[in-house]
This record gives structure tokens, sequence and C-alpha cells, in this order.
């Protein structure tokens, strides 16, 4: 006998991290994938979609909203417990920490979750990690700017050398034990309160 | 670099009540202590009980019945969790949306936040509205195993009104609340401060009653310990709730109202205005845009016993959850509540201090109608005055008497 395939349903109001996690189920072969963004009428859709598991992250603001509805409302016609095996400590662990928390229906076989749990908690640290990288080379670049300004204050208003410049702002950096960068903020913004930024 | 003896993470949710926590870290009474006190603000209770039970928290600014929900095995996910120390008593409002209060004053309501004058209006206005034919008015409460969800409750049945049947109660984060009420998606509902003052300041409200009114000197947010933390490092343990009750008394002092709201109002814990802080701490509340009430006793972090963790209330709460079905009454069900809460704890952390400790674990609730001083250890104490406002008493020691009288009241 085949079992009939899982109802899978994603509520996350970050619709990229939704999508990578929806594309690893489609790839795992789950095939009834929907994504829910905004909880408004929830109750209503989860009524008609009529998930086997749902993934929240951990950090959605209407958890409790939801956990009351899954206990409770007539919407939800099996009750639904959480996470796969609640002895399983390294697998709740394991989603807490990548911030996921899941929702399955009473008496799921722990084996046909389990999976699905494993895969929303790595696509949920894959999306972590992809948004550390892009803050850090957001933030790099955005170093690299403010440094070219701070050299530019000081090559205008002390008629240094970009070399000079440079050296007089790392030799500051070193002696107060301070970031270039931060170094560099403050000399931008000293020199805009004083009206003097070229 | 640090050389705290005591390294402590504690989740908290974005509310007023979580002041003796935060004044712990910021006024430095943790470090005092020898505690690396780090405060990480939370979404939703469900992710406070969630990282306290994986480790991530070792204690969390918690509703007070929530401890006991995780461990009698309500809840989805749960570390046992023990209340050696309560967090304040009172500091919540039932607040209505215009067009409700409106309705109300046609029913006779004062606005003196009276709970019986405002709930007797509130029948009136759920019996015109059965009669038309209207949908059932919907309040909201923080969550269902809350202080909120009881004593919005208890005041409704006392009034006449079937929590079950004649309202209906959903759940919702408390900075939603204003908005919820302004857009008309609510018509009332239960919540700690600031959410009833933001409501009132942005024009979308009206407070009706508070909480120190249902029942006074009534118990709110608690401490809640990872067990297994907590009884493998009892003198961190020790440390965090001395440092909490110097905090509790610092918080307590008129003197320090102000700069308590100005922490408070800070992005990393309320993250509004200090004004909308402001009325909690003094008592006088903004009950509309051009009314006010003062109500001395509305929130009180350190008078009364504050921090002490009654059996008694343990046990109330666990009588509200069988009450209205959350949890099947048995005497084994009886205990687990009883024994989350643990004054033992308390007392042996701050015995050393000469605080004011009660001789007894457990009181009649209500049965105090004037401030009374009561046998303790340590300095004199001075207990109520406390009450339910229908004259409910509640006696812990005779649980299963009570648990059936409501019954026959309904619910």
């Amino acid at each position: 006998m085949v079992a009939k395939p899982l109802a899978v349903l994603v509520i996350d109001e970050n619709r990229i991290r939704a999508s990578i996690i929806e594309a690893g189920l489609r790839e795992a072969g789950h095939d009834d994938v929907t994504l829910v963004h905004d909880v408004a009428g929830i109750a209503r859709r989860i009524a008609e979609i009529n998930p086997d598991v749902i993934v929240i992250d951990l950090e959605n603001p209407n958890r409790d909203m939801l956990e009351d509805m899954f206990q409770l409302s007539r919407a939800v016609k099996r009750p639904i417990a959480m996470f796969v095996d609640r002895s399983d400590s390294a697998s709740i662990e394991a989603a807490v920490d990548a911030g996921v928390s899941a929702y399955v229906v009473d008496g799921l076989k722990r084996e046909r979750v389990k999976p699905i749990l494993d895969m929303a908690v790595s696509r949920f640290n894959a999306f972590s990690r992809l948004s550390r990288e892009l803050e850090e080379a957001r933030s790099e670049l955005e170093d690299r700017k403010l440094l070219d300004r701070a050299k530019g204050i000081l090559m205008k208003s002390r008629g240094m050398s970009e070399t000079e410049a440079y050296a007089l702002l790392r030799k500051a950096a070193m002696n107060q034990n301070r970031k270039l960068s931060e170094i560099a903020q403050s000399l931008v913004t000293a020199a805009g309160l004083l009206g003097d930024d070229a | 670099m640090t050389d705290a003896r005591f390294e402590i993470s504690a989740g908290f949710l974005p509310l007023l009540d979580s002041a003796l926590l935060v004044a712990a870290r910021e006024k430095g009474f943790a470090a005092a202590e020898g505690i690396e006190l780090t405060l990480v603000r939370e979404t939703s209770w469900a992710s406070i009980r969630d990282r306290l039970a994986v480790g991530h928290f070792q204690v969390a600014h918690m509703l007070g019945p929530m401890p006991i929900a995780c461990n009698l095995g309500l809840t989805p996910l749960a570390a046992t969790t023990v209340v050696p120390m309560a967090l304040g008593l009172g500091g919540n409002a039932v607040t209505v949306s215009n067009a409700l209060w409106r309705e109300m004053v046609g029913h006779g309501a004062s606005g003196d936040l009276s709970p019986g004058a405002a709930g007797n209006a509130l029948r009136g206005v759920v019996a015109d509205r059965a009669r038309a034919g209207a949908a059932p008015l919907r309040f909201a409460v923080v969550h269902p195993y809350s202080g909120h969800n009881y004593e919005l409750r208890y005041w409704l049945a006392a009034c006449g009104i079937d929590p079950d049947r004649d309202i209906e109660i959903v759940i919702l984060p408390p900075p939603l609340m204003a908005d919820a009420l302004g857009s008309g998606a609510l018509d009332g509902f239960c919540a700690g401060e600031p959410w009833n003052t933001a409501a009132v300041m942005l024009g979308h409200g009206r407070i009706v009653t508070v909480k120190a009114k249902i029942w006074r000197s009534s118990p709110e947010k608690v401490l809640g310990a990872d067990a297994r933390w907590a009884e493998a490092n009892p003198d961190a343990l020790a440390a965090l709730l001395r440092a909490i009750h110097h905090a509790a008394q610092w918080c307590a002092s008129p003197a320090n109202r102000t700069e308590l709201a100005g922490i408070m109002s800070a992005a990393a814990y309320v993250g509004r205005p200090a004004g909308w802080m402001s009325p909690a701490l003094s008592g006088h509340l903004g009950t509309s845009t051009d009314s006010s009430v003062v109500v001395e006793d509305f929130f009180v972090p350190q008078a009364r016993a504050a921090t002490f963790p009654w059996k008694s209330h343990a046990l109330w709460f666990y009588s509200q959850m069988v009450r209205w079905g959350q949890a099947g009454h048995s005497p084994e069900n009886a205990a687990i509540a009883r024994e989350t809460y643990r004054p033992d704890l308390y007392r042996a952390a701050l015995k050393p201090l000469g605080a004011a400790l009660p001789g007894a674990n457990a009181k009649v609730e209500g049965a105090l109608p004037v401030p009374t001083p009561v046998g303790s250890a340590g300095a004199s104490l001075v207990l109520g005055p406390d009450g339910f406002f229908d004259g409910g008493l509640f006696d812990p020691d005779d649980l299963d008497g009570y648990i059936a009288a409501q019954r026959v009241l309904g619910g």
C-alpha cells in the first residue's frame, strides 16, 4: 500500500525563505506544498488545505495564536502536535537552533515526517547563512565607501596625499584600538557636523 | 572578558512587567551578584518556551500559568519548569473599542473602572446584540494559559456573561491589540501594559476595568526556570533571585519611576515612548483621551510580598484551567500545579538578606479586605488588601470544593 502524499503548509512572512523551503520539499518529492505569507484568514486556509505538517519560523509573532488554533479550532480537523517526537531531543534542538517550528498532526509516523523537518532545518540554516553573507558583503562595500569619503576629507582639508590620509586613519585606528571603518565613520560624522564635508 | 561567576540568559517579551528583569541588568543588581545577565527579546511566548526547553535560556519572563501548563503536558514542547519567584502583582487592563464603549454607556457604564458596573453594562450590550442577531463580540487575550485569559473570563462569568457562548475570545500578540481595536477586528482585549495605554493614546479605545480591581493583589508574570538548570546551579539561581529582589525594590520606589520609564522605552526593551510606560508605574491611568482614574496598586512590583511564588496562586491558575476545560482535575494534576511554584527556593535565596519572608506557602485568596501584618521571617510583612471583586474566596485547602462550585456557576 502506498501512503498518501503528505500535505505540507509553510507559513513564513519571508517570501524568499518560504520559496527556498518549498523548492527543497519539491526536490525531495513532496508535491503537495502550500505557502502562506500572511496569517490573516489563516483558519479558513488551514481548513481548506488540511495539512499534515505545518512549518513556521520560530520568530513569527503569531505563533501563540496559531498554536491555540491548532489545539482548539474547529477549522483544524485533526489535532496538531508539535515536532516529530518529543523524545527526539536532537531534532528539536536542531530545529529551534535553526529557527524552525514544525507542527504535525497526531498519529503521523515519525519516519514519514522526520525528513521534512530535516529538510526545513537545513534550508533555514542555508537561508541564514545566505542572509549573513549578503549582510557582510553589503557592510564591506559600505565600509569601503566610508573609508573613501574619510580619505577625501583629509586630502581636501589637510592637503594630504591618498596614501598619507590612509596612513593617518590606520594609525588612529591602531592607537584607539578601533576598527578602521569606525574611525572613518567618526571623521565623516564630525566633518558633516562642522559643515566642511566635501 | 568578564569576571562574572555566573552567565545567565533570560528571554522576555516587550511588556512593562519585564521591568524587574530589565532593572536587574540595567541598574547593576545582577552584576553585583556576579551575574552576566543577557536579556533576549522574543516575539511570542511559544518561542520563549521552546528556547527554554532547548537550553538557549536558563530562565524567562513568563505568564504565571504557563509553567504549570508546561508541566501538565498541555503545550507542544516544554522543559520541566519551576517558578522560584514572581515578577510583581497586577498590571493588566481590559480595553474596549470606542464603538463598544458608546454601547456600554447606553447601558449605564460610568468609566470608574469598577468591574461590576462595567460588566453589567457589557452584559446589556451582549443581550442587545443577541436579540438583534448580531455576531458575538470578539475579545482578545495574549495566550490561552495566561492571567489575562482567566481574569477576563472570571470577570465576564461573574457578571453573567458566558465567555464561551456569549462572546468570542481569540489570541493575539499584545503589540497588535491597539491596531486590531482601531481597525474594528476586535471589540475588546485584556493585555498587560503599555498596550492598553497605547490603545488609549492612539484614540482606538477605552480602558473599562483593570486586573487590580477584578482581583486585587493578583499574580501575573513569574520567573520561569528550567528545572534541570535550577537543580544543577542552585548558587546561580539564588544569586539571580537576590538580584531581582533588589531590582524589585528599586522599581517600587516612586523616585525611580521616570528613570525606569526611560529604560523600558529603549529599543532593546519595549521600544515605545516613555510616556506610554508612566501610567502603569504611577497608577494614574488615562482611561480615554480625556479621562483618567487613579489605581494606586495597578502594578505592584515589590510590596505585599509581590515577588513571592505563592502555591495558592499556582492552584488558582490550575482551578481556572479546569474550569475552562483546558485540564482535567485529578489529585496528580493538582500536585503538579502546586509543586511548580517553589517558595522554598525563594526563601533559601533571600533569607541571608533579611528580606520579609511569609511564614506560609499558601494563603486564602481574597480574605484580606485591609492591609494586614502577617507572620514572617526577617523584616515585617504586610499583605493585602486583596480580594475578588465579587467577594469570592479561594481556599487552596478546599480546591475540590472551589472547582465543584465553579462548575455549578457554569463555564
